[in-house]
């Protein structure tokens, strides 16, 4: 009776919590039927804004830039970053303290002064290709947020594995990569997430240190003197149904390989006991 | 590969190019004053009184908002925690998918529903509590910023509590200590380094941002960040812009610092650590 | 982890789908988000075989410090009034060639040879506007004719002001009579108290949002762009409820296009601003943004109903008297000094 109660509280927290990050999202799916352009006053269906955006090409070559440099940002800024969290981690604190304070630098400073800046560097190297100088940006200010998602993972992961596998004759590289990489891997996975989040939601530096690139956030950013188009609504709503779709059909299957593997272990287990 | 600290080098290599040099480059704003070098500028920006107060005002929503993101965030991650694994990672990724959503849409839908003819102004009216005044108040823009740092505080401390020991807990449950106790005592003193990562990754960027309390806070509440991009962009003064990011940047390294100096862990695995190495 | 690896790969290959490719032929235009009609820029391409990458922006002070940097790309840009001014002193504008724009013959000579930018060396108008007051009709009952219904107490919590210092600062020194551009202290500083004395009664201060708040019935009062209130007043798309009236004396605006020096593309670059010139193209544009175009042969082939517009089309001699921006150089800093004062309250 107490566990009913329990886990019923449980579940109405957590549903108020995922009502209260969804219903802007739900808000603006909404909005990308309405006719007219303005958020928030409804006039009547329509789907024309999803017809103009097949006809966008700028908005859908900034969705391809943004995609793709989140990606590959969030890779690169997980493995520098990851690296150097297992690497600092082994230093003296002074040291360490040191390296992570100056990597965190861009989590402090205001966008715009890290994005000045990148846009002064690149000018002073000569590096004008602006996808190159998007890339490079973003994975900079993603690697302290991977340091930081890692760190606590390794602080809670003991060294006795990793000497364990030593002394069973492990390399150190081996014995990283089998035992201390996958006892950490879960804050790997979310300094993954939040760096493809945070390179996703960037747009004011990629304002400043792209160059003649954008990606959708300075899209839709510089929609903001006129007022933002619903074809970015429309968008936002593929892309979301997307995502969930993906999301759940992967978490189905796994829920059911779960469910196989006990029932598998369960048989196994009576076989064993006949015997 | 001799020693593990190898492993740092490229992200260091990549600092220096790619955080320092920049960072020298605005510097050279903050400390020179027609080509010589100076420190008026710094005092000049410590003295003025609307910039500490400005200053003030960003830390005190800062702080207001890690607390809320606490508050709210580490019950979720906890309950993660102890679900199934398929069901946890399904919502785990569920509680960040909204951030997936552009930034602007989303302050913009939050612009819908606060508004005073808005979504849960209609809903307060239809049941009979009557219409409020949500946006443009300093709640809104409190409510943006926890909104859009949650995840932050979620994950780490999500990533900590899953493979924290229960050995630990069951001992604690089994030498007669209750629920509060056990979890006081011994869930949330090992759950630290989580909660240190999402307070680090919520407070420090929520101090500089402003896009949130300009579009929720209806420009009434000047953050420190904007008082820097109108230095840098309306004013024309890189000077004062570069010197109050600096002291910004020396205000927060301090607190830092202060922080790791009060986490005992980090000199306890300092021990385990160093012994290895 | 397997998972969430199969999803990246996804997007990955989606997006790689619609990844175009840049060449060095490309002009490259940077403009503000949805002002210009987007099937203009495919016929473009489709008339002269050049591709054109279109990137927005969102103001123009992050557009002037852009265009600072040596080896930015950008062909072409659409700066207002007071920022070309200031290009032109720090000499980042490359001085068009009007041989290769005919249809410059098309644009009203009263929004030539404009203060920002004597004899258009440097620019040619795209767009222009005043600044004036947009109310809802429900809640204002009097007529609006002056600047000091912002400061009128009856409306408390109703007023929306822009969130910038030159445009909140300027409606300030209309009010008590001063110039837009004075560099007199003493009268921005009470231009500063008499916004401080507003503060109370101001709902908020916005960017774009006002459009959006006026037409959701949050303000009764805003300053607003012309080109905007047009919008805002459409039958279809804004709100019935709402006018707009041109004060006695206010802000008259432009948007023009330039060249920036580092421009690799000129030949180009003229031929997008010819193109843009001529007159069906001008006025499709116009009829797209909402905004007023200063090219006087589109104005021949639009609708009356513009024409006899007063938001669209104010009576020549009410401008006349309206002042246009001009760039204070150092001096603004003293503007952001007193504008501080105002938002730090």
């Amino acid at each position: 009776m107490v566990k009913k109660i329990r886990s019923f509280f449980k579940g109405t927290y957590l549903g108020l919590m995922l009502i209260f990050l969804y219903a802007p999202i739900a808000v603006l799916m909404i909005f990308s039927f309405n006719e007219t352009k303005t958020m928030g006053r409804w006039s009547s269906f329509s789907l024309k804004w999803y017809e103009a955006l097949l006809s966008d090409s700028q908005m859908m070559s900034a969705l391809s830039v943004t995609l793709t440099v989140a990606v590959i940002s969030a890779v690169v800024a997980t493995i520098i970053g990851t690296m150097a969290a297992i690497g600092m981690h082994s230093m003296r604190k002074r040291t360490r303290n040191l390296i992570d304070g100056v990597a965190q630098l861009p989590m402090v400073n205001p966008d715009l002064v890290t994005g000045i800046s990148f846009m002064m560097l690149f000018a002073l190297l000569g590096i004008s290709d602006g996808y190159v100088r998007l890339l490079i940006a973003h994975i900079t200010f993603n690697i302290p947020y991977v340091i930081t998602s890692v760190m606590p993972k390794l602080r809670q992961s003991s060294n006795m594995l990793y000497e364990a596998a030593m002394d069973l004759g492990c390399s150190p590289w081996k014995a990283l990569m089998k035992v201390v990489i996958p006892d950490i891997m879960p804050g790997i996975v979310s300094g993954f997430l939040l760096a493809f989040t945070l390179s996703l939601d960037d747009f004011v530096v990629s304002w400043f240190a792209g160059n003649g690139v954008d990606n959708l956030s300075m899209y839709i950013y510089g929609m903001a003197r006129r007022g933002i188009n619903p074809k970015i609504n429309a968008l936002s709503t593929i892309m979301f149904v997307a995502v969930i779709t993906l999301l759940l059909i992967i978490n189905i299957k796994s829920i059911r390989e779960e469910r196989m593997q006990s029932i598998q272990n369960k048989k196994t287990a009576q076989k064993r006991l006949a015997k | 590969m001799k020693k593990r600290s190898t492993l740092a080098y490229p992200c260091v290599v990549w600092i220096l190019i790619f955080i320092l040099v920049p960072m020298f480059l605005i510097a050279y704003y903050a400390f020179t004053n027609e080509g010589s070098f100076t420190f008026e500028n710094i005092s000049s920006a410590v003295q003025n009184e609307i910039y500490q107060k400005v200053l003030l005002r960003s830390v005190v929503i800062a702080f207001e908002a890690t607390v809320i993101c606490l508050l709210l965030g580490y019950p979720i991650a906890y309950m993660l925690s102890n679900m199934k694994k398929s069901t946890a990672s399904l919502l785990y990724v569920l509680f960040i998918v909204p951030m997936w959503m552009n930034f602007l849409l989303r302050t913009y839908a939050w612009q819908v529903i606060l508004g005073s003819n808005g979504i849960l102004n209609t809903i307060f009216e239809a049941i009979g509590i009557g219409a409020q005044d949500m946006l443009y108040t300093e709640g809104a823009v409190l409510l943006g910023t926890v909104y859009n740092f949650l995840p932050f505080m979620i994950l780490p401390i999500y990533t900590v509590l899953i493979k924290l020991d229960k050995s630990h807990v069951e001992a604690a449950r089994d030498l007669g200590a209750n629920g509060f106790m056990t979890f006081f005592k011994v869930t949330l003193p090992l759950s630290m380094p989580g909660v240190i990562s999402g307070i680090t990754m919520v407070f420090i960027p929520a101090i500089t941002t402003f896009a949130i309390s300009r579009l929720l806070g209806g420009g009434k509440f000047m953050l420190f960040g904007e008082l820097i991009e109108n230095q840098f962009l309306s004013a024309r003064d890189w000077s004062t812009g570069s010197a109050l990011s600096f002291i910004l940047l020396i205000l927060v390294l301090i607190s830092m610092a202060i922080m790791r100096h009060i986490d005992k862990d980090t000199s306890e695995d300092e021990k385990g650590g160093g012994k290895l190495w | 982890m397997k998972k969430l690896a199969f999803l990246f790969a996804i997007l990955i290959a989606f997006s790689a789908l619609f990844t175009g490719c840049d060449d060095s032929e490309t002009l490259y235009v940077l403009n503000w988000g949805d002002y210009i009609d987007e099937e203009l820029i495919g016929e473009f391409e489709e008339e002269t075989g050049i591709s054109v990458k279109y990137i927005t922006m969102a103001n123009n002070e992050e557009m002037l410090v852009k265009l600072q940097a040596n080896d930015c790309r950008f062909d072409l840009c659409f700066p207002s009034d007071y920022i070309i001014e200031k290009l032109i002193e720090d000499d980042l504008l490359a001085e068009i060639n009007k041989d290769n724009i005919p249809n410059m013959k098309n644009i009203d000579e009263r929004f030539l040879d404009l203060s920002f930018d004597p004899e258009n060396k440097y620019s040619v108008p795209y767009m222009w506007g005043t600044v004036g007051i947009l109310y809802n009709t429900t809640m204002v009952k009097e007529p609006v004719t002056s600047w000091d219904i912002l400061w009128d107490e009856k409306y408390a919590d109703q007023i929306l002001m822009y969130d910038s210092v030159r445009d909140s600062m300027g409606v300030a020194l209309l009010k008590l009579g001063y110039s837009l551009n004075t560099r007199n202290e003493a009268e921005i500083e009470e231009a500063a108290n008499a916004l401080i004395e507003q503060a109370p009664l101001v709902h908020a201060y916005l960017g774009d949002s006002i459009k959006e708040s006026m037409i959701n019935g949050e303000g009764a009062l805003a300053v607003v762009y012309s080109g905007d209130a047009m919008w805002c007043m459409d039958e279809e798309e804004g709100n019935p409820d709402l006018a707009f009236a041109n004060l006695p004396t206010s802000n008259l605006w432009f948007d023009n296009i330039v060249i920036p020096k580092t421009s690799k593309n000129k030949d180009k670059a003229e031929k997008f601003i010819d193109f843009l010139c001529r007159a069906d193209v001008a006025k499709r544009n116009t009829e797209y943004i909402g905004y007023s175009t200063p090219n006087k042969a589109a104005l021949e082939l639009l609708d009356d109903s513009y024409l006899e517009d007063p938001t669209y089309n104010p009576p020549a001699e009410l401008i006349a008297n309206y002042e246009i921006f001009s760039d204070l150089g150092e001096f603004v800093s003293v503007y952001n000094k007193h504008w501080e004062r105002v938002k730090a309250n």
